[in-house]
């Protein structure tokens, strides 16, 4: 991706121009929850903090790190945080389940899921994952590898997956479930050759689950729009920022990282921001950054209502409040 | 260029370009060998420390690796009760004290009917044996790696080391046995036993491998994770591959393959943390996959040799120099004496002898040479000594033949004209000697009034002998003609006394003739001589007929002939030697007989005196360069009329 691509978005970004009006005395206090422990998946957000974007906007944000034991779906319930990063399909089955959560910003573009399979244990196609034993992890994990084995017709025998690959790579299953931006790499770095691995990523099967997005109540955003729309704002300049200034970037992930008493690899953070600008920044079409498409939303909600995770589909401009030409504000 | 240098400088170059050149190769090799020696025996000692760290290691793990296997068994094929397990749980734990905890965890509903999970875990803390039920809510043990995997595989397994959290917040990996239980005629997974160890004793061993200064030991898991290291913050952080990702060292990722691959090798290797070219060598421990590496920094290891090669670059470069400052004291000593050498025989060259030659005293080819200089001055001296005697004799020698020349050249007449009181001829004669004393002579005197005896004579030989000879013939001639005598008498009794006791065997030719001042009737006898040319006033020109008569002084008792001729006034007769005939150019041509015709035809009007200077030039032009190598001598007797009685 060139950098006159981060450009023009960060222009288009800046167009919205009511954000910056916020009284810069006052600064109104928020908290956001990514959903996960820090790391380079959250750049942006930990960017934008230590740069001080929240506060240009208006707002005196807290990160609270994320982690297995706080999810921000509990933290959201219960307003201990005003905002949240989700899965896409969580926050459609959280809102189908009474929690109303509306998306502000829908950060990747594309699915970064997949299966992983060693080339030595004879799998090469989708064909192959018959009979075959696959390590899955819990929750909306499932979602679209099941999908896949009904849209292909496999019978395969599902492992519990827990956040270690070790079971993959002692060939304890056949297929690992995988993060592109995580565990792909895990597994290169244990030794593994791109060449020797089979991977099957579902956006390339029709099953396109765009993942993480900044979420609140409805509740929150229809008592402080502006908050909302700043936050976004301000994380999606902050996304920018750390694409086009990787090192600084790291150096900040690796800060709040060793905050946290996460264990921090440069490498693999290195790769992991990598892959965030991969999913994010799309070529084609240019304005869809931290847009969420419809067409994206109806698939989502098809394949979840098809499975019976959710019971009805929402109308669409009620669920997103994002930036985009076609949504009411 | 190079040719005109001095011996010392090119002897100084030779020797030095050559003994540095060998000096190299030498160098080289040694530097070569010696680094390949060290190199291998060095590999070979790092070779033996990791095995020995292996051996160590595997030792240790197969020790634990017994305890939770005795007891896998004991689970699988006898009944027990809660309690009992319990107690024989804690005792393993208690009795090794390697052992740093160990589970006992069953499958959901394994272990009793009514229990869903079952999980006790025994570890030490404070030096006592604490006990926890692992939860399944909120520890998940069903899906941690040391349940999982050997559960899936059904075999036992060693983790990968972890930080165990909660627990004794130390570095450990977990020996896992799956026990089984029959159910419906298979043999499923019921549980996992399991001892922990703390990777501590792991690490101590494997950081106590020192090599030279900075050397070191690594272990990774196999995973390639970094389980020891000399750098702390790389240990359960890293891989050797996010490593080598780091570095951009694709090489290092090969490495790392190979090592967790179970291989064993020796590569050369780029130090990541300390970026020093290094040597290194690593083994597997087979039981846990792992691989345990050690690596020696090649500049520590090189550095006995380095330093052996800076003293044995120092010893060169002084010996070097040491052999240069004798170079150039042996090329003294050698061509000091040359050079002396040379000044003193350019000095003889120009003639001083008695220049001192430079004493050598050494007995080398220098000193051969230098007394063979004294020798040659000595003998050249010698030799100067008697050439200079030799010229003076030679000298003295030659002013005694330069006087014997004037007094030949002053017995022949030269008072021209010779006959004033005779008007009925003119005669005049002429002699150019050669360098050395010849022996050409002519006379002439009147034997009466009336008859004029005239003689020209060529001696064999020359130098002093053919002088006297030349002197007794003259002598003898003019003793001997008296008047009426034919000039073969005359030539006859010279012969008898000439050929009389001639023991030189030398000889001489005479033209002898006698004329009639009166009538110019001519009569004469030729004895071997070249015979004369007779001109006419008219102008004609012809030689006398040859008489054959043999030479005077060969043999006694010969008898020669008289012939007579007649001059008419205005004929002239012309008497040579071959000394005219016989002239060389430098074409060595003779001036021959015919040219002598010829020139003389020539010249026949002019007075005779002029006639014999004319021709004596002409021989001269023909002559040109070349020497001069007999006498020429030249007369002629012009007859110009009776006397008139009055």
């Amino acid at each position: 991706m060139k950098k006159t691509v981060l450009l023009l978005l960060l222009f288009l970004l800046l167009l919205n121009p009511d954000l910056l009006t916020a009284e810069s005395g006052r600064l109104k206090k928020a908290s956001f929850i990514p959903h996960w422990s820090p790391q380079a998946q959250f750049a942006g957000y930990y960017v934008a903090l230590e740069k001080g974007f929240y506060k240009k906007y208006g707002l005196d944000l807290t990160i609270i790190p994320g982690g297995p034991n706080r999810s921000p779906i509990d933290y959201l319930r219960q307003k201990k945080a005003t905002f949240g990063s989700l899965w896409l399909c969580s926050a459609m089955e959280q809102r189908d389940q009474g929690l109303k959560l509306v998306n502000l910003a829908q950060m990747m573009q594309r699915s970064a899921l997949m299966l992983i399979a060693k080339k030595s244990s004879g799998i090469k196609t989708i064909q192959d994952l018959e009979g075959k034993k696959i390590g899955m992890w819990r929750n909306e994990f499932q979602i679209q590898p099941k999908a896949l084995f009904k849209k292909y017709n496999l019978q395969v025998k599902i492992i519990p997956q827990s956040f270690s690959i070790n079971l993959f790579l002692r060939d304890g299953v056949d297929l690992a479930s995988a993060m592109w931006y995580n565990e792909y790499h895990t597994i290169l770095n244990s030794g593994l050759n791109p060449e020797e691995l089979t991977p099957i990523f579902f956006f390339e099967h029709g099953l396109n689950f765009p993942e993480d997005g900044l979420y609140c109540l409805e509740e929150t955003w229809e008592t402080d729009r502006q908050s909302a729309q700043a936050f976004a704002q301000a994380s999606l300049e902050g996304w920018l920022y750390a694409f086009s200034h990787t090192e600084e970037s790291l150096n900040i992930v690796m800060k709040f990282m060793s905050l946290a008493n996460v264990p921090a690899n440069r490498v693999h953070q290195k790769w992991m921001l990598a892959r965030m600008k991969d999913l994010m920044v799309e070529e084609n079409p240019k304005d869809a950054f931290g847009k969420l498409k419809q067409d994206d939303y109806d698939l989502v909600a098809r394949e979840l209502k098809a499975v019976g995770l959710i019971r009805k589909i929402d109308h669409f401009p009620s669920f997103y409040k994002g930036r985009s030409t076609d949504v009411q504000k | 260029m190079f040719r005109n240098r001095s011996l010392a400088l090119k002897l100084i170059l030779f020797f030095s370009f050559s003994s540095t050149l060998i000096f190299s190769a030498v160098f080289f090799y040694n530097y070569r060998y010696s680094r390949a020696i060290i190199l291998e025996n060095q590999e070979k000692d790092a070779r033996n420390l990791a095995l020995a760290a292996v051996n160590r290691t595997e030792s240790l793990l197969n020790a634990v690796e017994k305890i939770p296997e005795n007891l896998a068994v004991f689970l699988e094929n006898a009944s027990y009760e809660k309690a009992e397990l319990l107690k024989l749980q804690k005792n393993m734990v208690e009795k090794n004290q390697e052992v740093f905890g160990s589970a006992v965890a069953f499958e959901p509903l394994a272990f009793k009917p009514n229990i869903s999970f079952f999980a006790p875990y025994f570890f030490r803390k404070n030096s006592k044996i604490e006990f926890t039920q692992l939860k399944q809510e909120s520890y998940d043990y069903l899906h941690a790696d040391w349940y999982q995997i050997p559960k899936e595989l059904s075999t036992p397994q060693w983790s990968e080391p972890y930080f165990d959290e909660g627990g004794g917040n130390i570095l450990m990996t977990t020996y896992s046995v799956p026990f089984f239980q029959k159910k419906g005629g298979k043999r499923l997974v019921a549980g996992i036993v399991t001892a922990d160890i703390s990777l501590e004793g792991l690490q101590e061993i494997v950081s106590s491998i020192k090599i030279l200064k900075t050397g070191y030991g690594f272990l990774i898991s196999k995973n390639g994770t970094l389980v020891t290291h000399p750098s702390k913050e790389l240990i359960m952080n890293a891989t050797i591959f996010g490593l080598a990702e780091a570095l951009g060292d694709n090489r290092l990722r090969e490495i790392g393959r190979k090592m967790i691959k179970g291989e064993s090798g020796s590569v050369p290797f780029r130090d990541p943390i300390f970026f020093k070219e290094c040597r290194l060598y690593f083994s597997p421990i087979p039981s846990t996959g792992w691989s345990l590496a050690v690596l020696f920094p090649l500049d520590e290891l090189m550095a006995d040799i380095e330093r052996l090669n800076r003293i044995m670059i120092i010893m060169a470069v002084i010996g070097l120099a040491v052999f240069s400052v004798a170079v150039v004291f042996i090329s003294r000593t050698i061509t000091g004496p040359l050079r002396s050498m040379a000044k003193a025989t350019e000095a003889i060259s120009i003639g001083n002898l008695d220049m001192q030659l430079p004493e050598v005293k050494s007995r080398d080819e220098v000193g051969k040479m230098a007394s063979a200089f004294v020798a040659m001055q000595h003998s050249l001296k010698e030799y100067i000594q008697k050439l200079t005697e030799t010229t003076a004799a030679k000298e003295r020698i030659e002013s005694e033949l330069n006087i014997a020349r004037e007094i030949q050249m002053s017995i022949l007449p030269k008072n021209f004209p010779a006959f004033p009181g005779h008007p009925e001829f003119d005669l005049y004669a002429f002699m150019q000697p050669a360098k050395e004393v010849g022996g050409d002579f002519y006379d002439f005197f009147l034997i009466d009034p009336d008859h004029l005896c005239f003689i020209m004579a060529d001696v064999s030989g020359k130098g002093m002998p053919a002088a006297l000879f030349m002197a007794v013939t003259k002598t003898l001639i003019k003793t001997t003609a008296k008047a009426g005598m034919t000039p073969a008498e005359i030539l006859t009794r010279v012969n008898n006394e000439l050929a009389e006791g001639n023991e030189a065997a030398m000889f001489v030719t005479v033209f002898c003739g006698i004329l009639d001042i009166r009538t110019g009737q001519i009569h004469y006898a030729n004895a071997g001589h070249n015979p004369p040319l007779v001109t006419t006033q008219a102008g004609r020109i012809s030689f006398l007929p040859k008489q054959g008569g043999l030479v005077l002084g060969v043999m006694e008792e010969v008898d020669y002939q008289t012939e007579s001729l007649r001059l008419d006034v205005g004929d002239s007769l012309f008497l040579y030697t071959d000394g005219v005939t016989e002239a060389m150019n430098t074409q060595e041509e003779l001036f021959s007989e015919e040219r002598l015709e010829k020139e003389l035809a020539l010249l026949t009007q002019k007075p005779i005196q002029e006639t014999i200077g004319d021709l004596m030039q002409r021989i001269k032009d023909f002559s040109g360069e070349a020497l001069q190598s007999d006498d020429i001598t030249m007369m002629i007797l012009q007859y110009k009329g009776g006397k008139t009685t009055g």
